[in-house]
């Protein structure tokens, strides 16, 4: 049922990316993202699934916000030879080191941290979570209990990057200027 | 020996998509739509590496005994790291595309090999 869910991923993110319309591009990329959502859910992780829905909706509504009132959203095709050589080299190469990579990995569905090597702090959490923090959801104990710090730390990432989106469209003087003179 | 698994390799396929797409594509907006795609094959990788066969969600029910749930459960310590980092992700893109309407307002296009006033 996953691999059959990643295929569709899969088409939608090739009609995304050659597509020559950037809006029916977006929107095959909110195929791959509420796709994902669904194998989320098959993965036995709803909290994830969640968040994956709320952010697609918002993203897509970012993307097309940014194309919807521009003149130029058909694309011109001109393919250069050359970097479609070296984009094929390059990921030649990567290919040869990402199967090596995947060698070494577990068998899919034996999780990693309770295999042989396991990682001890998941094993703790699952264990723990309900005693020590009172939250049946071990992953929000996660989030907002063990790791407390990590949540902090992406909330400041957050702002920053609002902020710095919000500098960079910040309208200038200069600008307002000329655009009264027009 | 070389064996690849199949769900593995098809989440390689999407991640694969998405570098082809930022390597070859000219558009802003597409190279956008890539990274987007790489970070969405790179969050279910690390899902697909968290999780159990027959796995249950995480989330203890009541009358659910703590052995049961320990044995039973997928790993949670993934899942609350990619929960962090989707929201990141899309701190990120909006940042990408407050440049990218940046580009497009500087030069009245969004394709990246036009943008020539960068050149020395």
């Amino acid at each position: 049922m996953i691999e059959l869910f990643l295929i569709l991923n899969i088409i939608a993110a090739i009609i995304a990316l050659e597509s020559k319309n950037l809006l029916s591009s977006i929107i095959s990329l909110g195929g791959v993202g509420f796709g994902l959502a669904i194998i989320m859910l098959f993965l036995g992780a709803p909290d994830v699934a969640i968040v994956q829905i709320l952010v697609e909706v918002v993203l897509l509504i970012i993307l097309i916000r940014s194309t919807i009132d521009r003149d130029h959203t058909r694309i011109k095709c001109h393919k250069e030879f050359f970097s479609l050589v070296t984009g094929g080299a390059f990921l030649g190469v990567m290919l040869i080191f990402v199967i090596l990579a995947l060698q070494d990995l577990p068998q899919f569905g034996t999780a990693m941290a309770f295999g042989p090597d396991r990682i001890i702090p998941s094993l703790e959490y699952l264990s723990g979570s309900l005693s020590e923090t009172g939250a049946p959801n071990v992953v929000t104990s996660v989030l907002l209990d063990y790791r407390g710090y990590d949540t902090l730390g992406e909330a400041t990432v957050l702002f920053a990057a609002i902020i710095g989106a919000l500098a960079i469209l910040r309208k200038t003087k200069a600008e307002k200027k000329s655009k009264d003179e027009k | 020996m070389i064996s690849l698994p199949v769900t593995y390799s098809l989440c390689l396929v999407l991640f694969f998509i998405g570098l082809y797409g930022i390597v070859t594509k000219k558009n802003a907006v597409k190279i956008i739509i890539s990274i987007i795609i790489m970070e969405n094959s790179v969050n279910l990788f690390l899902l697909l590496v968290g999780y159990r066969k027959d796995g249950i969600a995480p989330i203890m029910t009541e009358g659910m005994s703590v052995e049961k749930f320990v044995s039973g459960a997928v790993d949670p310590l993934t899942q609350a790291m990619v929960l962090t980092s989707i929201v990141i992700g899309l701190s990120v893109v909006a940042l990408m595309v407050a440049i990218a309407i940046r580009i497009y307002e500087r030069f009245n296009t969004f394709d990246v090999s036009e943008i020539k006033d960068l050149k020395g």
